[in-house]
């Protein structure tokens, strides 16, 4: 049913170019049957809020490579809450454990790390839409 | 502020009032199709007037979401408002897709409102959702709203024939002039762009697709008062980007004075009406065609006992009212 359809914005918040990673979750989610809008490099959050509203995201994933997240992840949050959007946050890449639980402590409904399978990248994202 | 419970005339009263998000929350209720997407339909009339509407096609990679991005540029000086359409085809295997047009439009004006649209697989699906997310749009305010397409596949050429104003993108190399002479996609153009005209070759296109609108004029397929223009652009620069957005709003013009605006929204009305039907009759044939009665007709054809032909002639008056006269009261 069309309707159930998850839909996914998926972008690579501020200076960071390391893009493989998010392009081999975007395919990941494609071929779990999910629509990705592939927004890609160089976005800011204000630019991912106004790309979240106008495709009726279910969730955001941003990918970061940079050691930017603990900077980053909480802004994106603010411009969210800013905005009144209650879309899930997820963060992917590069992120050393102790910085995931401050990450979802602050708000990011998950954290995956680098060795996700495509299996949990998908349990992810399906659990995170429905709100658990 | 929870929006996925909300009311349809509160999605749109507040879509009307400039709220982004209900606009996004209406265009996913219209593209899921059902009863909900019929009432958003119902209650977003097109406003008379109404926005310009242009669809712009081509084969994939030829430019066009590019061409897209640099027309927001040059049209929101005049038209503030823009909305595009984006719609990338579905994996036909999982009915994921990965919609990637707004890639190249980043840094597009702010005010511009995207909307990625997959093909979900049904094209007939999308020929009921574009429609009805073209009425979303412009009861929102937005003007003009373009749809991008990859003209492949009657329906998308339909899709994009039942624009206002149709541009047709192409690049160097895509063939010669026997390509140029098929029918098809370049048959709808209302203006012509030769994306990438700095790639060699592109003086070649430009006369080829010449040289097919000479034929028009001696087979009587032309339009005596409007030749579509050829136009060379590179959307990456930007060159010749202005003139695309004259040759569109000159094709309006010309659209207007000549009565022919009318005449092109008759035509949509026409295939939006045709394709709400297509929905309900293809969905009376799936039921007639998964009843039990059916079913032992269905094996008698496998059998080879009764011919598909026969089947069919028996079971057309269950769904075509002329036929169900012409059998008579015997078989009602």
């Amino acid at each position: 049913m069309a309707e159930d359809r998850i839909r996914v914005v998926l972008a690579k918040l501020g200076l960071d170019g390391h893009d493989r990673g998010i392009k081999v979750v975007a395919r990941m989610l494609r071929d779990a049957g999910m629509e990705v809008i592939y927004l890609g490099l160089r976005q800011t959050a204000d630019t991912i809020v106004a790309a979240a509203e106008q495709e009726d995201a279910d969730v955001i994933g941003l990918s970061m490579h940079n050691a930017g997240h603990l900077t980053l992840a909480p802004a994106m949050l603010g411009a969210l809450r800013a905005a009144d959007l209650d879309i899930p946050l997820v963060v992917g890449g590069i992120v050393p454990d102790d910085d995931a639980a401050g990450l979802e402590e602050a708000g990011v409904a998950a954290v995956l790390g680098p060795g996700a399978t495509a299996e949990e990248v998908v349990a992810t994202i399906r659990r995170v839409v429905r709100g658990e | 502020m929870s929006i996925r419970g909300a009311p349809v005339e509160e999605l749109i009263r507040r879509a009307i009032a400039g709220d982004r998000r209900s606009t996004g929350r209406l265009l996913s209720l219209v593209e899921a199709g059902g009863t909900e997407a019929e009432r958003v339909t119902e209650l977003t009339p097109s406003p008379t007037g109404g926005a310009h509407i242009v669809g712009i096609t081509g084969p994939p990679g030829s430019g066009k979401s590019t061409l897209v991005a640099r027309l927001i540029g040059v049209a929101s000086g005049a038209a503030p408002r823009p909305a595009v359409l984006a719609v990338d085809p579905s994996s036909p295997l999982t009915g994921g897709a990965i919609l990637g047009d707004r890639v190249r439009m980043t840094g597009v004006d702010s005010g511009a409102f995207i909307r990625s649209m997959a093909t979900r697989g049904h094209i007939g699906g999308l020929a009921l959702a574009i429609p009805g997310a073209v009425r979303v749009l412009e009861a929102a305010g937005f003007d003009p709203v373009m749809i991008e397409t990859v003209g492949v596949g009657q329906v998308e050429v339909d899709i994009t024939a039942a624009a206002d104003t149709t541009v047709v993108v192409v690049t160097p190399g895509m063939g010669d002039a026997v390509q140029a002479s098929k029918a098809g996609l370049l048959e709808v153009a209302d203006v012509f762009v030769v994306n990438k005209a700095d790639r060699p070759g592109a003086t070649g296109t430009r006369r080829d697709l010449e040289l097919m609108l000479e034929l028009s004029h001696v087979t009587g397929h032309e339009d005596a008062d409007y030749r579509p223009p050829i136009l060379m652009t590179n959307s990456l620069d930007g060159q010749g980007v202005v003139e695309v957005c004259e040759a569109i709003i000159d094709h309006r013009t010309y659209l207007e004075s000549s009565g022919k605006l009318a005449e092109r929204r008759h035509r949509r009305a026409r295939f939006e009406v045709a394709n709400r039907l297509q929905g309900r009759f293809d969905r009376s044939l799936a039921d007639l065609l998964d009843s039990d009665p059916v079913r032992i007709l269905l094996d008698q054809v496998a059998a080879g006992t009764v011919s598909p032909a026969a089947a069919a002639r028996r079971l057309a008056q269950h769904l075509v009212p002329s036929e169900a006269r012409a059998a008579g009261p015997q078989f009602s």
